[in-house]
């Protein structure tokens, strides 16, 4: 499946939490899924992916950024890749925004985007009902958000459950950070009262949603915490995007 | 003839204050290094409907609808008192009154009107401003940033504003009663909305010297507020009435999530990775010791950053979104700005007072306002650039003090050094045996 002389539609940009983080690595199997339901050509690179350097850069590290992002772009370039999928909202803003500058350009799409895209062409088709009616709130990552406007997209794909979609107090462009972003991921916090994810978790969970949904595997991470440390676990679940479809159509 | 010498003295010296203090401002800002921000080249279009919408349309204020009402009162009685105002300077300078009313005539009176009833408005706001900040106490306006020196500026405005408006309606009034008697000197300008009433109520009765004093006691109290507010400008949070405008000019219009490019680095590391095609090394001209990334001081942020600090009014509607602020963290956005601004007003009193045209070295630097602490707190999440309602973005310069942090100090939070490690050594951020595309097998094909 490595990109090897032919021409795929699209590639499928993994990034390293969909790779080796246990959680975000359903997603990615979920995703890849749709792919395949949905007969999408795809190819991925494998080991020739690398980080995208989006924590290296936000942690201020330029030199590990550009080390990273070069690599990637002759990558990318040499298997002269047109169009990218990427269900990472750090990995989309990254390939789509800060590459250009360095002689990658692509067009770049959030797979909720995709989805989105696949839902209205029809090559995706919502059949059976589990969702219908069961309230789900969606949690709005700041890379797909604020830093890129892409607000409706998730929205539509959610709304193509049936299900009942119901927003929490800060959504779209005032949503609430999970804490995960600019690097924090990999460090810990700063004294404080809380901790950002519990902060945004107590809101989700105010919404009296049985599922909260996200884009991110950072955010999927957080809100699980999150919703653990609350003890609401048992009756409280978060999915991504991509996970919701396809477990729709499965059953 | 000696209320003009006066007026012409009071002029004087208030201009030439108030000159001498923003041609400091000026200095300060472009201490600042002039350096692209990466937008895309054609963007001048772009950047004036920023200046419409945002600065003289204040879209972004609306995003918080009560205070941007109140604040579009003040805004407003602000921008057409403008015209009131050069007929008090044409009068105080020749010895006329209201000297735009004869050649006005009705048009006259409906701008006057139409300044008195926003300042009754203005007035009505500046009540509930003041309420809202020392009787409600906002949460905002009540930050450990915003202890001393910013909470009585801003007290100090909205007092100034409440002296305008006695001003305004003082002379107003008096005037209204002194053209019913037909005072000499008193032009009939019309009926006023509000002084037409509030001028008999108020004054009604009183003797024609009485009435002239209070009139003059109004046309000064409005001329020495508004000289007292030109000078004063420069030590207040209030340079945003003019700043707004540049500020959002020159606002940065990439996509949000883009972290400015480094291209000095770029070009390094590519020379790195691939000698061959590579430049020459860097001429001798460039000394090893000129070589900085980042910023640890004000020298070394764009100018642009600097007119934003100047900018800021603190109305912290940045921190009171920001995620860690709002879990108790010691980061909070206004803070980084009031503080690039403090640093560049210290480094230019240094210059002021060794009378040194270029920056002094105090043995001081940007992180003697800003802790490590704070600058590490920041999620990047963009919501204190989404929240300024005259974008300004904390966000580049805290990124600004990141990279001086990792690349001059190779300091930063212990934390992160695993993440470069295996950054560099596995190109992933995390340092696992597994393949990358090992979840390929849960794929039925």
């Amino acid at each position: 499946m490595a990109a090897e002389g032919r021409t795929p539609e699209v590639l499928f940009w993994v990034g390293c939490a969909g790779s080796f983080d246990d959680r975000a690595q359903r997603v990615t199997v979920a995703f890849a899924k749709l792919l395949q339901q949905a007969g999408v050509d795809f190819a991925i690179l494998g080991q020739e992916e690398a980080c995208t350097g989006d924590p290296a850069r936000r942690a201020g590290n330029e030199f590990l950024f550009q080390m990273l992002a070069q690599q990637n772009v002759a990558v990318l370039n040499m298997y002269e890749v047109k169009r990218i999928v990427t269900a990472c909202p750090h990995c989309f803003n990254t390939l789509k925004n800060e590459y250009p500058a360095l002689g990658g350009n692509y067009e770049v799409m959030h797979h909720t985007q995709f989805l989105q895209q696949l839902l209205a062409e029809g090559r995706l088709k919502i059949e059976g009902g589990q969702f219908k009616g069961k309230k789900i709130t969606y949690h709005d990552s700041c890379y797909l958000g604020r830093a890129n406007g892409i607000y409706e997209a998730p929205r539509s794909v959610l709304q193509a459950l049936d299900a009942d979609l119901v927003e929490m107090k800060r959504c779209r462009t005032n949503g609430l950070c999970c804490g995960a972003g600019g690097a924090q991921m990999w460090k810990e916090d700063e004294p404080g009262d809380k901790r950002i994810n519990i902060e945004r978790t107590e809101e989700a969970l105010a919404t009296g949603a049985e599922i909260v949904a996200v884009n991110c595997p950072f955010c999927m991470t957080m809100m699980s915490d999150g919703v653990k440390a609350k003890e609401q676990q048992e009756r409280v679940m978060v999915y991504d995007l991509a996970e919701l479809i396809l477990n729709n159509k499965v059953s | 003839m000696i209320q003009s010498i006066l007026f012409a003295i009071v002029t004087a010296t208030a201009l030439y204050l108030a000159g001498r203090n923003f041609l400091k401002i000026r200095r300060n800002i472009l201490l600042g290094k002039d350096e692209p921000d990466g937008s895309q080249p054609v963007a001048a279009g772009e950047r004036w409907r920023n200046v419409l919408l945002v600065a003289f349309g204040q879209k972004k204020m609306f995003s918080r609808p009560i205070p941007a009402i109140f604040h579009f009162f003040i805004y407003a009685a602000f921008l057409l008192t403008q015209i009131e105002l050069i007929e008090i300077f044409v009068d105080g300078f020749t010895g006329s009154h209201r000297v735009f009313s004869v050649a006005l005539g009705g048009f006259y009176t409906f701008i006057i009107s139409l300044i008195e009833l926003l300042s009754v408005l203005a007035f009505v706001a500046t009540v509930i401003f003041l309420a809202r900040r020392n009787l409600l106490k906002i949460s905002r306006f009540q930050k450990p940033e915003m202890k001393g020196w910013p909470t009585k500026d801003a007290n100090l405005i909205l007092l100034g504003e409440v002296l305008l408006l006695t001003g305004i309606f003082s002379m107003n009034g008096a005037d209204t009663v002194l053209q019913s008697m037909g005072a000499e000197h008193y032009p009939q300008a019309g009926p006023f909305l509000v002084s037409s009433s509030l001028g008999p109520a108020l004054f009604g009765g009183m003797s024609e010297g009485a009435l002239v004093a209070i009139e003059r006691f109004g046309w000064w109290l409005h001329a020495l507020t508004v000289f007292g507010f030109m000078v004063y400008l420069a030590y207040s949070k209030h340079l945003h009435i003019f700043l707004a405008f540049p500020n959002t000019y020159f606002a940065r219009i990439n996509a949000r999530g883009e972290v400015a490019n480094m291209p000095a680095i770029q070009k390094e590391v590519a020379s790195m990775m691939n000698p061959e095609a590579a430049p020459p090394p860097t001429p001798e001209g460039e000394a090893e010791g000129e070589l900085s990334f980042g910023a640890n001081d004000v020298t070394k942020l764009r100018w642009q950053d600097l007119m934003a600090a100047y900018t800021c009014t603190e109305c912290g509607r940045c921190t009171s979104v920001c995620p860690a602020n709002l879990t108790g963290k010691k980061l909070s956005p206004r803070k980084i700005m009031m503080d690039v601004r403090d640093r560049c007003e210290e480094v230019g009193r240094n210059m002021d007072a060794q009378k040194s045209s270029t920056p002094i070295d105090d043995g001081k630097s940007l992180f003697d306002y800003i802790s490590r602490e704070e600058i590490h707190a920041c999620t990047t999440c963009n919501a204190c650039v989404e929240a300024c309602p005259v974008l300004i973005n904390p966000l580049d310069i805290i990124l600004q003090l990141r990279r001086h942090e990792i690349l001059m100090e190779s300091a930063g939070p212990s934390d992160w050094l695993p993440l470069f490690n295996s950054l560099e050594n596995s190109q992933a951020a995390w340092a696992v045996s597994t393949e990358r595309d090992g979840w390929k097998k849960e794929l039925a094909v």
